[in-house]
C-alpha cells in the first residue's frame, strides 16, 4: 500500500512504541500535523516553545528509559532545539527530534524559514539525517531510534523536507538495523575484568565512584550487590544520584566541587577507585593531579572516548555497565577465600567516619529567614523520596543534590553536563506526561524558572500537575555566590529584583500560586502544594545570603574544601522590594582578595 | 609526534564535515587531510596527518571511531606503510635557468607536465621529505604556484620488498 511521508512517519513512530510526542507546528510540517490530528495512538503535547519540547522529551526519556520524541518546524523552530540537543548529548539522553525543512528544491536558496539544521547540529547530535527521498524515510527512522537508544545514548535529528511529507511510496518497515560503522561494545573484555577483580581483592581502601551510566544501564541492583559484597563505600556524581540509595549507610553523598567532604576525602585517601558509568568531569575531579593521588583506577564505561580523556586509568573496561558489573561479580564469586580483610575495612570505614565528623554536611537554621536547605529537608521528610524530582541549574540544584535523598535514578532529572537553566520545569512536565499518577516536583530558582516559564500554559492545558518550588532569593544565587567569594562582592547583573509576583503569575496561567516567607510557613505550603491535583507554583522567599557549602574553589584540589563564608563577608545587599535597580557596589575592604 | 591516520568512511554527504568538525571542536591538529574514492562506491578513503602526544592521538582515534560515518581507523604508527604525496610546482624559468630546472626535475625523477617560454610546471611524487627537498632547490628559481595533495597511505603486505 502506498503511503505519504507523513503517514509513514506516524506509522514508524507507532512501530517504535512512541506514545507521546512533544512539539510545535509550523509551515513545513502542516501536512504532518494534519495527519497527526487524524489518529489517536500518539498523544501530541503542544508546548509553548520548542526548547520546552526538547526538555520535555528529555524528561520523558530519562524517567521512562525510552527514547523521547519531539517534532518542530523548520528555521526558528529547528534552531530553538539547539540547547535541548546539546543538553541531551552531554547527559546521554536518547532523543529523536524531527525538524521540518523547506522543500528539497528550495534547500540552499535561503528560503523563508530555512536553516541549515544539519550543518548546525552536527556537533550537538549523536547523528543527524536529511531525508531527501520518501523511499528512505522508514529506514532512516528505524536507524534514528536505534542509534539514539544504543551504545551511549544521545539525540538524533531527522530533517524532513516538506515535499517528502507529501510524496508517496510503498511502505515497509525494516525489521532490523545493521550499520557496519556503528557497533557499540556491550560486553566487557574478559581479561580486563579478571584484572579488575584481582585489583579489587588487593584493595584496602576501595571506593565505588558511579554516575549516570548506572542509571541509563538500569544497573542499580548490580551496583548494590557489588557494593555489599565488597563492603565498599559509594559516591555518586550529580547525574548518578539515585543509582545507589541515598539513605544507605555506605553512601558517601555526591562528590566534586559541591560534594560532601567525606566523599571527596574518601576518593583522596582511596587506594582503588572503581569508576562506573562516569566520565571524570572537571566538576568532579577538581585539580586532576590531586584528585585520587594514591589510587589505582578501574574505569567502566560504554563510551571508549570517556576513558583516559581527562585522567590516566589503570584498568579500562569498555562495555555496558549492567553487563560488565554482572561479569565482574561472577568473576569475584569464583575466587576462593574472602574478598577483603574485615579489619582493613573497619579501619577504612573509621577513617571515612572521622572525615564526616570533622566536616559534616549542614547549615545554620534560622527562625527568621527560610534556609533553602531546610526547604529540601522538609520536602524529603514529606515525600520520603517518593517523587520524581527535577531541578534547574544553580544553588537550588546543588542544595537539592546534597539535601534530598534519592532512591531511584530515573526519578532524578537534572541538567548536569550543559547546566541548562530552564531545563527543570519542562523536564518535569515530560516525566509527568509519562507517569500521570506520579508526584512530580521541580525545584527551581527565581532566575531559572523564568527561562521556560511559558510552559505553565502547557502544564495547565494538558493537566500536568507538576509542583514547582521556587527557592526565591532575588538573585542569580550561584553567580552571586561566586561574585561574593571571588569578585570582591561586586554583584554585577546578578540581582533579579522582586518581579514577577510568582503567585499572581501562576494564577494568570490558571495554576495555583502559594507563598512562604517565614520558616514556620514552609511545611504548610509544601503540604498544600502536594495535596492539590493541579500545577502549582510555590514561591518560597529564602535567605539571599545563603551559599552552597562545602565548595572546592575553582582551580583547587578536592581535599581543599571551604565550609563557610569568609569571616569578613558582608551581608548580601537586598534592595527595597520595589527597587528594580542593581544594588550599588559594596564598599570593599582592601584585604578582601578573592580566595582560590 | 606526527601520526598518519588511514580511515575508511561512509561515502555520504556530511562525512567530511563531521570529521573536520571533530578536529576543530576538540582542538586537535590537522596537518593535512585527503579524501578519495575507493573501489567500493559507498566507501571513501581518508588520510589524515596529525600531531600530538600519545594521549591526544589515542583520543583522536577513539573520537574518530565514535563517529557513525567512520567505518575504520588505522594509526599507521608502528606499522609498515607506504605513503606518497604529489605536488605540482609552477616555476618561473628565465632562459638561463631552464637547464638548471630540468636538471633538478631529473634528479628527483619528477616530470615537466606543462611548459611555456617563461615557466615549467613540474609534477613530483614521493614521500614528503623528497617533495620538500625538491621544492627547496626550485625555490631560488622562483616558484609561481605550488599545490600539494597531502599524504595518502596504504598498508604494506607482509613479505613485500618495496622501499618506502
Amino acid at each position: 500500500m502506498k503511503l505519504t511521508g507523513s503517514e509513514i512517519l506516524i506509522e514508524c513512530l507507532k512501530r517504535e512504541g512512541v506514545d507521546t510526542v512533544f512539539g510545535y507546528p509550523g509551515g513545513v510540517v502542516l501536512g504532518l500535523y494534519d495527519h497527526l490530528h487524524q489518529q489517536n495512538d500518539i498523544r501530541h503535547i503542544l508546548t509553548r516553545h520548542e526548547q520546552g519540547a526538547l526538555h520535555m522529551a528529555e524528561g520523558y526519556a530519562r524517567s521512562t528509559g525510552k527514547v523521547g520524541t519531539a517534532i518542530v518546524t523548520s528555521g526558528p523552530g529547528a534552531t530553538n532545539t539547539i540547547t535541548g540537543l546539546w543538553d541531551a548529548l552531554m547527559d546521554s539522553v536518547p532523543l529523536v527530534v524531527i525538524t521540518g525543512q523547506v522543500p528539497t528544491n528550495l534547500i540552499g536558496n535561503d528560503a523563508f524559514q530555512e536553516a541549515d539544521i544539519i550543518g548546525t547540529t552536527i556537533s550537538c547530535t549523536k547523528y543527524n539525517f536529511l531525508v531527501k527521498r520518501v523511499e528512505d524515510l522508514a529506514r532512516t527512522i528505524k536507524e534514528a531510534y536505534y542509534i539514539a537508544s544504543t551504545g551511549r545514548p544521545g539525540p538524533v535529528l531527522i530533517d524532513l523536507p516538506k515535499d517528502v511529507t507529501f510524496a508517496t511510496t510503498e511502505f515497509s518497515y525494516p525489521e532490523d538495523v545493521h550499520l557496519r560503522s556503528y557497533n557499540p561494545t556491550v560486553k566487557g573484555n574478559k581479561g580486563q575484568i579478571k584484572k579488575a577483580a584481582t585489583a579489587i581483592r588487593k584493595a584496602k581502601r576501595p571506593v565505588l565512584y558511579t554516575g549516570g551510566g548506572v542509571v541509563i544501564s538500569n544497573a542499580g541492583k548490580a551496583l548494590r550487590t557489588l557494593a555489599k559484597k565488597l563492603r565498599c563505600p559509594v559516591t555518586n556524581t550529580l547525574m548518578g544520584l539515585g543509582g545507589f540509595s541515598g539513605s544507605d549507610p555506605s553512601f558517601l553523598g555526591m562528590l566534586g566541587m559541591h560534594g560532601t567532604y567525606k566523599a571527596n576525602m574518601a576518593m583522596y585517601d582511596s587506594d582503588l577507585v572503581i569508576a562506573v558509568g562516569v566520565r571524570f568531569d572537571d566538576r568532579v575531579t577538581g585539580k586532576v593531579d590531586e584528585f585520587v593521588p594514591n589510587a589505582k583506577i578501574i574505569h567502566v564505561d560504554i563510551d571508549p572516548t570517556s576513558i583516559r580523556k581527562n585522567i590516566h586509568v589503570d584498568i579500562p573496561i569498555v562495555g555496558d555497565v549492567s553487563s560488565v558489573l554482572a561479569d565482574l561479580i561472577a568473576e569475584l564469586d569464583k575466587a576462593e577465600g574472602p574478598l577483603f580483610d574485615p579489619a582493613e575495612r573497619e579501619k577504612w570505614e573509621a577513617q571515612i567516619a572521622a572525615h564526616e565528623a570533622e566536616h559534616p554536611l549542614g547549615y545554620t537554621q534560622s527562625s527568621e529567614t527560610i534556609k533553602p536547605q531546610f526547604v529540601l529537608e522538609k520536602l524529603y521528610e514529606l515525600t520520603r523520596g517518593n517523587a520524581i524530582v527535577s531541578t534547574d541549574v544553580g544553588q537550588h540544584q546543588m542544595f537539592t543534590a546534597l539535601y534530598y535523598k534519592f532512591e531511584d535514578g530515573r526519578k532524578w532529572l537534572t541538567s548536569g553536563g550543559l547546566g541548562t537553566m530552564g531545563y527543570g520545569f519542562p523536564a518535569a512536565l515530560g516525566a509527568q506526561a509519562a507517569f500521570p499518577g506520579e508526584r512530580v516536583i521541580t525545584i527551581s530558582g527565581d532566575g531559572s524558572i523564568q527561562m521556560n516559564i511559558q510552559e505553565l500554559a502547557t502544564a495547565v492545558i494538558n493537566e500536568l500537575p507538576v509542583k514547582v518550588i521556587i527557592l526565591n532569593n532575588h538573585y542569580l544565587g550561584m553567580v552571586r555566590q561566586w561574585q561574593q567569594l571571588f569578585y570582591k562582592e561586586n554583584y554585577s547583573q546578578s540581582y533579579l529584583a522582586s518581579t514577577p509576583d510568582f503567585v499572581k503569575l501562576a494564577e494568570a496561567y490558571g495554576a495555583v500560586g502559594l507563598r512562604a516567607t517565614k520558616p514556620e510557613e514552609v511545611e504548610g505550603v509544601l503540604l498544600e502544594a502536594l495535596r492539590v491535583n493541579q500545577p502549582v507554583i510555590v514561591d518560597i522567599q529564602v535567605d539571599p545570603s545563603e551559599n552552597v557549602y562545602p565548595m572546592v574553589p575553582a582551580g583547587m584540589a578536592n581535599h581543599q574544601m571551604v565550609f563557610s563564608d569568609p569571616d569578613d563577608a558582608h551581608p548580601v545587599p537586598v534592595p527595597d522590594r520595589n527597587d528594580k535597580k542593581q544594588p550599588a557596589k559594596t564598599s570593599v575592604k582592601a584585604s578582601a582578595e578573592p580566595r582560590g | 609526534m606526527i601520526h598518519i591516520l588511514s580511515l575508511k568512511v561512509e561515502n555520504r554527504a556530511g562525512a567530511l564535515s563531521r570529521i573536520a568538525g571533530l578536529f576543530s571542536a576538540r582542538g586537535f591538529n590537522i596537518d593535512s587531510l585527503t579524501v578519495a574514492p575507493t573501489d567500493d562506491p559507498t566507501v571513501s578513503s581518508m588520510t589524515i596527518v596529525t600531531h600530538g602526544d600519545d594521549a591526544v592521538i589515542e583520543q583522536i582515534t577513539k573520537q574518530l571511531n565514535k563517529l557513525i560515518d567512520v567505518i575504520k581507523v588505522v594509526d599507521t604508527e608502528g606499522r609498515e606503510y607506504v605513503n606518497r604525496e604529489t605536488a605540482l610546482v609552477k616555476i618561473h624559468t628565465a632562459a638561463r635557468d631552464r637547464a638548471e630546472a630540468l636538471r633538478i626535475v631529473d634528479i628527483f625523477r619528477a616530470r615537466v607536465v606543462d611548459s611555456s617560454p617563461t615557466s615549467y610546471t613540474v609534477e613530483v611524487t614521493g614521500d614528503s621529505g623528497k617533495i620538500d627537498a625538491m621544492i627547496g632547490l626550485l625555490r631560488p628559481l622562483g616558484i609561481k604556484e605550488l599545490v600539494r595533495t597531502g599524504k595518502v597511505a596504504v598498508a604494506r603486505e607482509r613479505g613485500g620488498s618495496g622501499k618506502s
